[in-house]
C-alpha cells in the first residue's frame, strides 16, 4: 500500500474485500484497494491472475455472466455500486470502458459518439449535440482527422483511430471514471504511443484504471501500479516503487521476467 | 431488511431516464417472449386438434346381424340380410359376401350371426357427429346397441384395405406401399449421385468455373418450389419419355431430383467434418486420392451422410404437389405389386380423403396424419440417435 | 536407375473412370435446373403462341373453356400476393421475436429445447397444413368474423394466409438466430458499457447490424410462401379474384397449375398449357429472390467475416 502519511490523493474508487466465483471457481481472493482520482492506475500480472476480471467488477460487467457471484464492496463517492438498490445500468454511465479490440458500432463516426448521450437525455439533437461531438471527438484526439467525413462509417478508420472513437464515444457520456482493457494491444506502435499520449492528458479530468500486460507501458503512463497474481492483490504502490523497488518477491520475479 | 427499489430518488446513482427505459425494454423482451410461445402453443394446439378428430378413425362400428348364405344371396347380395339391416350395414361389406359363398361353398344354405361392418353415417351417428341417418334407422341403431349388438372395435381395416368408394372400407394400406415402393425409387437415385456430386465436390474439384457453376445449380435446385418438379416430371418423364402416369417410378423420379440438395449439402458437411489429418496420413501411405477416399475418408463420414438421408427421406416422403401433377392423385384401390403399376403416396391419399364429402373421411384423414407424422418423427429421431451415436469429437 | 515402380496401367484407367463419373453424378444436378427451366419455358412458349403474352402479364378477366377463351393472370398474381403478405405479416414478427429471444434472453438450456421445437413446425409436410388450414382454421375465421358482423367464406385468403406464415416462421427464425448469434459481442459489450439496457443493445446495435441477414430470411420466407401448393389448394379459392379484403376467396398461381391440370381438356389446349406459363412466372420470382436472399446473405458474410453461416 502507498504510505498513508504522504497520500494527498482522494479516493474515487475504494474497494474493500472483493471476492468473485465463476460458479466453483473462487477467482478474486479478497482485492482491498482504493484507487485515486485523476490518476492513471495499472493493472499488470501474468496471464490469467484476474486483473481482466477485477477490472470488469469496477462497472459491473461481470453481472452479465449468470455463473458470476461477487462479495465485498466497490464504493464510489460513497456509495457500494453493489448495493440492492443501484442499478447496474446507472452504474456504467460514470464508469466509461474502452476495450482491447477496437469495436466502433456500425453507425457514422457522428453517430458513434452521439448515440449514447442522446439515449441518456444529455444532449437533444441539434446545435448541442453537435458540440458536444465535437468536443468528444478533439479529446480523444480525433477531431482533426475525422472533421470532415463526420458521416464515414466509423469502421472506415484505420485500427489506431477506431480506438480513439471508442475513447471519443466513451467520454461522450460524461463518465467520472474510464477503465481500459488492454487499450492498445491490438495497435501498432505508432498508434500505442498515441494513446498513451491521450490517456496522459485524459487523466486530468477523469480517473483511469488501466489493464495492461505490457510492462513498460505500465511504466510509462501509470502513477500507481497494482500487480496481480492468482486471483490476488500481491502489491499495489506507485510506479516507480513496484519497478524499483518492490516489497513482494513474487512481484519482483514478475518485474524482472523471472515468469509471465 | 425493507427491499429497496432500485434507482431510487435518494441514490447517488439515479438516474431519470432509466426507469422508462427499462420499461420499454421490458416491453420489447416480452413481446418477444410471446412470440416464442405463441410458435409452441400453435403446434400444442395443432397437436391436440389432429389428435381429437383422429383418434376415433381407430375405431369402427359393428354390427351384429344374421346374415344368410343361400343361391338368392350369392345372386343377389342385398338379400343376404333382413331389409330392415339395409341401409345400416355397409354395403361394400354386401358385396363381398357372393365371393365369400364362392370361396368357402359349405357356407351355403347357412344363416350366422355375424359382427359385420357398419355403415359409415351409422359410425358416425354412434360418434356423435353429423349423420344423414333417416329417423327409422336411427331408432332401429339405438335398439341395437340397447341390445348389445352395436360394438366399437379396433379398426383394422384402416391398415388392411386400400382406398375404397365406401368410407368405412377405406384404409392407407395401399397408399402406405405406394410410399415405400416410391421412396426406395426416391433413395437408389438420389442417394448415389447426391453423395457422389458431394464426394467431388469436396475431394475432387479445383476452384474452377465448372465447380462455382456445379454449386450454384445445387443451391438453385433447393430454391424451387415443389411443384415445378411436378411440371418437370409431367413434361420430361410422361410426355418426353413416355412413362406411366401415377407410377412409383415417375414419382420417385421426380422426388429424388428434389430431394438432391438435401443429401448433397449434408454429405458435403459431413465429409468436410473429417479432419485433414486422416487424409495426409493415407497419403503418406502412398494411396491414390480414390482409395484415400473411399478407404478411410468415407468410412469416417458415413454416419453424417446417412442421418443427412434419412432426414431428406423424411421430407420426400411428406410431398405432395410434385406428385399431385404427374398423376399419383387418381382413384388407387388397390396395393401396387410393381414400380410401374399405378399408386398413390400417403401424402396424396390424405389430400383425396380431405376433399371427400363423407363426414368418416375427416376421421380418417386425420388419423392418417397421425401415422404419417408418427413416421417422420421415427425416421427424424432414427436419425438424431445415429448423429448421437455416432459423434466422434475429433 | 529405379527406384519407385512405374505406374499401374489399369489401376490409372480405373481411377480416371471413377472421376469421370463422379463429374457425371454432378452434372446432374446442373440438367436437372436446366431441365426445370427449359421444360416449362418450352410448354410455355406453346402457349403463348395460341394467347397473348402481354395481356397474360396485364390482363385481368380470366375464362377459361370458351372458345375465345381468355387469361389474364392478374388477379391470380394478385391473390397470391394477398396470401403471401397475409403469410408474412405472421412469419416475420413471430419468426423474429422467436429468434430474437432464443439468441439474445434464453438460456442455453431453454434454447437446447425450443429450437428443435420450432425446427417441428419445418417437419410437417404442408398436406397436413393444408387439412388443418381448410378444417380447423377457416371455420374459425367463418364464426370469428361473424362475430364482428362480417362475413367471410369458407376460403378465406386469411385462412390460409395465417397457417401459411405459420409454415414459414422456422425458415425465418432459423436463419435469423444464425445471422444474430453471429454478430460480434464487442458490439454488445460496448453498448452496454455505455450505459445502455439490454433490450436497447439489441434493438439499436444488434438487430440494425444483422439486418442484410434478416432481410435475407424474410425473403427467402417470401419464396418459400409464394411456390407453396398444399395449403392453398386445399384452404384457399378456385377462382381469380382481384380484390383486397382477406375474408374473399381468391386463387394462387400454384392454385391454378394444379387445376388446369387436371382438368379435362387435352394437352395441347391453351387451358392446359397455360399451366405452365404460370408456371414460368413462379421460377422466375422465386428464382429472383433466392439470387437477392444469397446476395444479402454474402453482404452480412463479409462484413463480419462469419464462415458459420
Amino acid at each position: 500500500m502507498p504510505k498513508e502519511k504522504e497520500n494527498k490523493n482522494i479516493v474515487k474508487v475504494d474497494v474493500k474485500e472483493l471476492n468473485l466465483w465463476y460458479g466453483d471457481n473462487h477467482a478474486l481472493h479478497n482485492i482491498t484497494v482504493p484507487l485515486y482520482e485523476n490518476k492513471i492506475t495499472a493493472l499488470i500480472g501474468p496471464s490469467g491472475c484476474g486483473k481482466s476480471t477485477f477490472l470488469r467488477c469496477l462497472n459491473r460487467m461481470n453481472d452479465l455472466i449468470s455463473i458470476v457471484k461477487i462479495d465485498g464492496s466497490v464504493v464510489i463517492d460513497e456509495k457500494n455500486i453493489y448495493d440492492k438498490d443501484v442499478d447496474e445500468v446507472s452504474v456504467r454511465k460514470r464508469v466509461g470502458m474502452v476495450f482491447q479490440q477496437p469495436n466502433p458500432f456500425p453507425k457514422s463516426i457522428y453517430d458513434n459518439v452521439a448515440y449514447a448521450p442522446l439515449k441518456h437525455g444529455h444532449v437533444k439533437k441539434g446545435k448541442a449535440c453537435d458540440e458536444l461531438v465535437e468536443k468528444s471527438l478533439k479529446d480523444a484526439g480525433l477531431w482533426e482527422e475525422v472533421k470532415d467525413k463526420l458521416n464515414d462509417p466509423g469502421t472506415s478508420l484505420s485500427g489506431g483511430q477506431q480506438q480513439r472513437l471508442c475513447i471519443a464515444r466513451t467520454i461522450a457520456v460524461k463518465p467520472e471514471v474510464i477503465l481500459m482493457d488492454e487499450p492498445t494491444s491490438a495497435l501498432d506502435p505508432i498508434s500505442t504511443e498515441k494513446i498513451e499520449a491521450l490517456m496522459l492528458e485524459l487523466k486530468k479530468k477523469y480517473t483511469i484504471i488501466t489493464v495492461t500486460h505490457n510492462m513498460q507501458q505500465a511504466a510509462r503512463v501509470a502513477d500507481y501500479t497494482a500487480f496481480f497474481h492468482l486471483g490476488k492483490l500481491i502489491e499495489y504502490d506507485e510506479t516507480e516503487t513496484i519497478f524499483v523497488n518492490p516489497s513482494n518477491k513474487k512481484t519482483e520475479d514478475y518485474i524482472t521476467g523471472r515468469f509471465g | 431488511m425493507i427491499k429497496r427499489k432500485k434507482n431510487h430518488k435518494d441514490n447517488p446513482f439515479y438516474d431519470a431516464t432509466l426507469n422508462a427505459r427499462h420499461r420499454k425494454s421490458k416491453r420489447f423482451k416480452k413481446f418477444t417472449l410471446s412470440s416464442l410461445v405463441f410458435s409452441i402453443a400453435f403446434l400444442v394446439f395443432f397437436l391436440f386438434d389432429i389428435t381429437s378428430k383422429g383418434t376415433p378413425a381407430f375405431k369402427q362400428a359393428y354390427l351384429k346381424v344374421e346374415v344368410t348364405y343361400s343361391e338368392l344371396s350369392k345372386k343377389s347380395y342385398r338379400k343376404a340380410i333382413e331389409r330392415k339391416y339395409s341401409k345400416i350395414v355397409s354395403r361394400a361389406y354386401l358385396r363381398t359376401i357372393p365371393m365369400m359363398i364362392e370361396e368357402n361353398p359349405q357356407l351355403m344354405g347357412q344363416t350366422i350371426s355375424t359382427w359385420v361392418i357398419a355403415d359409415d353415417q351409422v359410425d358416425q351417428y354412434l360418434k356423435g357427429h353429423h349423420y344423414k341417418l333417416k329417423n327409422k334407422d336411427r331408432a332401429l341403431v339405438d335398439q341395437m346397441k340397447a341390445d348389445g349388438n352395436v360394438e366399437l372395435r379396433f379398426n383394422t381395416i384402416f391398415f388392411t384395405n386400400g382406398d375404397s368408394k365406401s368410407p368405412e372400407f377405406a384404409g392407407l394400406n395401399s397408399a402406405i406401399i405406394g410410399s415405400i415402393l416410391t421412396m426406395i425409387i426416391t433413395m437408389l437415385i438420389a442417394f448415389p449421385i447426391g453423395v457422389m456430386t458431394a464426394i467431388y465436390l469436396e475431394e475432387f474439384a479445383e476452384d474452377n468455373k465448372f465447380t462455382q457453376i456445379i454449386e450454384v445449380n445445387i443451391n438453385n435446385l433447393a430454391a424451387i418450389p415443389s411443384i415445378l418438379f411436378g411440371l418437370l416430371g409431367l413434361a420430361v418423364f410422361i410426355n418426353l419419355f413416355g412413362l406411366p402416369r401415377s407410377a412409383p417410378v415417375v414419382g420417385g423420379l421426380t422426388l429424388a431430383l428434389m430431394t438432391l440438395p438435401i443429401i448433397i449439402v449434408s454429405s458435403r458437411a459431413a465429409l468436410r467434418a473429417v479432419p485433414d489429418s486422416i487424409r495426409q496420413a493415407a497419403y503418406g501411405l502412398g494411396l491414390t486420392k480414390i482409395e484415400v477416399t473411399r478407404d478411410h475418408v468415407l468410412p469416417l463420414a458415413f454416419p453424417g451422410i446417412l442421418t443427412g438421408s434419412i432426414i431428406g427421406l423424411a421430407q420426400a416422403m411428406g410431398e405432395t404437389a410434385p406428385l399431385i401433377i404427374i398423376g399419383m392423385i387418381a382413384y388407387i384401390p388397390d396395393a401396387p405389386s410393381s414400380v410401374m403399376d399405378a399408386a398413390t403416396v400417403m401424402p396424396a391419399q390424405l389430400f383425396t380423403w380431405a376433399g371427400m364429402p363423407e363426414r368418416m373421411y375427416v376421421e380418417k384423414t386425420a388419423a392418417g396424419i397421425m401415422v404419417l407424422l408418427s413416421i417422420l418423427v421415427a425416421l427424424n429421431s432414427l436419425a438424431i440417435y445415429l448423429r448421437k451415436k455416432f459423434e466422434v469429437k475429433w | 536407375m529405379h527406384t519407385f515402380e512405374s505406374k499401374n496401367k489399369s489401376r490409372e484407367m480405373k481411377e480416371k473412370a471413377i472421376k469421370m463419373a463422379l463429374i457425371v453424378a454432378s452434372t446432374i444436378s446442373i440438367l436437372t435446373t436446366f431441365g426445370v427451366l427449359f421444360s416449362i419455358l418450352f410448354e410455355a412458349i406453346a402457349f403463348f403462341e395460341l394467347r397473348s403474352f402481354w395481356y397474360f402479364l396485364t390482363g385481368s378477366v380470366w375464362s377459361p373453356g370458351q372458345v375465345d377463351s381468355q387469361f389474364g393472370a392478374v388477379p391470380i398474381f394478385t391473390g397470391t400476393i394477398m396470401i403471401t403478405l397475409i403469410a408474412l405479416v405472421v412469419a416475420i414478427p413471430i419468426g423474429l421475436g422467436s429468434a430474437i429471444f432464443m439468441s439474445e434472453y434464453a438460456s442455453h438450456k431453454t434454447r437446447d429445447y425450443l429450437k428443435p421445437v420450432l425446427e417441428v413446425l419445418a417437419g410437417i409436410p404442408t398436406v397436413v397444413y393444408g387439412f388443418f388450414a381448410a378444417l380447423t382454421v377457416a371455420p374459425i375465421v367463418v364464426k370469428t368474423a361473424a362475430w364482428f358482423g362480417l362475413e367471410a367464406t369458407f376460403n378465406s385468403a386469411l385462412a390460409s394466409g395465417v397457417v401459411m406464415g405459420i409454415m414459414i416462421i422456422p425458415v425465418i427464425s432459423s436463419l435469423s438466430d444464425d445471422v444474430i448469434k453471429a454478430v460480434p459481442d464487442s458490439q454488445r459489450k460496448a453498448a452496454l458499457g455505455l450505459g445502455m439496457t439490454q433490450g436497447e443493445t439489441i434493438k439499436d446495435i444488434v438487430l440494425p447490424s444483422a439486418l442484410p441477414g434478416i432481410i435475407s430470411a424474410c425473403l427467402l420466407g417470401f419464396s418459400k410462401a409464394i411456390g407453396e401448393t398444399m395449403i392453398v389448394v386445399m384452404a384457399a379459392g378456385l377462382r381469380p379474384n382481384l380484390s383486397f379484403n382477406p375474408l374473399e376467396d381468391m386463387t394462387t398461381v400454384t392454385v391454378t397449375i394444379v387445376n388446369s391440370l387436371v382438368g379435362d381438356f387435352e394437352f395441347n389446349s391453351p387451358e392446359t398449357l397455360v399451366a405452365f406459363a404460370l408456371g414460368l412466372a413462379l421460377f422466375i420470382v422465386t428464382l429472383g429472390l433466392n439470387v437477392l436472399s444469397l446476395m444479402m446473405i454474402r453482404k452480412f458474410k463479409e462484413k463480419y467475416k462469419v464462415n458459420t453461416l
